[in-house]
């Protein structure tokens, strides 16, 4: 939340911050982290709150597991942050996205994954965090 | 320098429905290549999306992303004509910045 705060106050200009900077806000304990319990932490996040009102578009079987579509939508009221994290990937944590007031509680892209794991996504909403589940099935390893 | 992005802007209601796709191969660090040789970790890390110079997104990624990177986000508040600036810098401090104009809804 901070680098978006810390953006909006220099307007594009933020745009002219050095590759330094932009490794500095990089979440490096979470996406080195290999336990979930770690990641959880690193978002500040341990124990999130189960929610209907976050639905995970992802398949139910993947056919090809260097490339498996994810779309996070949050009905979740002030929505600023959405995290994917493939549970048995090597390093769980996939992506973190910070939305400000102009952009809405949703998000897809696509992610590797090594084995058949459930996807989280953890949305952290005022403040608060809660967490959707759901499981994809990889019929071929390939986390190559 | 990396090859240019593909943004699609396309309004939606007030809403831009945001279609980027980076060129980045997005290197784990477990690939070898045709001589057996791995294939140094190389991922874009970090990306920032702006509307009319106003960041909206501010997305932070491993090397768990796919290569050559979908990011599909929407934009409240938009207008036909007005800009979407998106730009990533990768573990190795490259980085690129492309843009694109939003387009009226067909």
């Amino acid at each position: 939340m901070g680098s978006v705060a810390a953006l909006a106050a220099t307007g594009a200009g933020g745009l002219l911050r050095s590759a330094e900077s932009w490794a500095a806000n990089w979440n490096k304990a979470g996406f080195e982290s290999k336990a979930l319990a770690d990641v959880l932490k690193s978002l500040g996040a341990a124990n999130p709150v189960e929610s209907r009102d976050i639905v995970i578009t992802a398949p139910d079987i993947a056919e090809n597991s260097a490339l498996v579509p994810v779309a996070v939508t949050s009905k979740i009221p002030n929505t600023q942050q959405i995290s994917i994290v493939a549970e048995k990937n090597p390093f769980p944590l996939a992506a973190t996205f910070e939305m400000t007031s102009g952009a809405e509680g949703y998000v897809r892209t696509d992610l590797k994954m090594g084995q058949t794991s459930d996807i989280w996504a953890i949305v952290k909403a005022d403040g608060k965090f809660y967490v959707a589940k759901s499981e994809v099935k990889i019929t071929v390893g390939g986390c190559g | 320098m990396a090859d240019p992005m593909r943004i699609r802007a396309t309004l939606q209601g007030d809403v831009a429905d945001v279609r980027i796709i980076m060129m980045h191969p997005m290197e784990t660090g477990n690939r070898k290549d045709a001589k057996g040789d791995v294939v140094p970790l190389h991922f874009i890390q970090s990306v920032v999306v702006t509307h009319n110079g106003r960041p909206v997104m501010d997305a932070q990624w491993s090397q768990a992303v796919s290569r050559n990177p979908r990011l599909f986000l929407r934009v409240k508040g938009a207008k036909a004509g007005e800009r979407v600036s998106v730009t990533w810098v990768d573990n190795k401090g490259d980085k690129r910045t492309d843009e694109a104009v939003i387009m009226p809804s067909s």
